[in-house]
């Protein structure tokens, strides 16, 4: 099993409940394969820094997972296929992003 | 009587200053591509990415550097070509 990161943008159009379900979806995709969710967040919505799709916002959500490598394929050839989704990007944690997400949490758990 | 030259004021010689790798020394292993506040420090204010020279960044670092700031793009977290982002 390997460690990934994930962080994708929904678009500014979805309800509350709409953007739930989304990601509810997301992560079942992973988990019925066999992978383990780790920590995920929202970052809520957000300006971006460029227009995508015309788009000047978006729902920033976070997931750390893990999960053997084939269940990332099917896992992003499901985002590149909802139309929801305006951007993703998914990336393999090595041991120094591991420690610094691990830190990351432990900030955020303080502070909130 | 001397003939050495005199200056009212000292003449500036510049002293260089030696230039050091920041994430080698305070530490930072892992770069990370979502803080798009401290990645602004590494690119000027068109957004572009500062060179080594610049910076003074080790290569090492430089290439995660680069990874991240191409990483914070596509995620439209910081932007392929800005103004004024300083």
């Amino acid at each position: 099993m390997n460690s990934y990161e994930t962080v994708f943008i929904l678009t500014p159009v979805l309800s509350d409940e709409q953007a739930k379900e989304a990601v509810q979806k997301f992560e079942g995709e992973i988990t019925a394969k066999g992978g383990k969710i780790k920590h995920s967040e929202s970052w809520g919505l957000r300006k971006m820094a460029y227009p995508i799709q015309k788009k000047s916002t978006g729902f920033y959500y976070l997931v750390e997972f893990q999960a053997e490598g084939n269940v990332v394929a099917d896992y992003e050839l499901m985002m590149k296929r909802d139309e929801r989704v305006l951007r993703f990007l998914t990336v393999k944690m090595d041991a120094d992003h591991l420690a610094y997400a691990d830190k990351r949490r432990a900030k955020a758990g303080a502070t909130a | 009587m001397s003939n050495d030259i005199r200056y009212l004021t000292p003449i500036n010689i510049d002293i260089k200053k030696e230039k050091y790798c920041r994430f080698k020394k305070s530490g930072i292993k892992f770069i990370d591509y979502k803080d798009a506040n401290f990645l602004l420090k590494l690119v000027n204010e068109q957004g572009k990415i500062l060179p080594r020279r610049i910076t003074g960044t080790s290569a090492k670092y430089q290439k995660r550097v680069n990874k991240a700031i191409k990483r914070a793009r596509h995620l439209a977290i910081l932007p392929y070509v800005g103004d004024m982002l300083k």
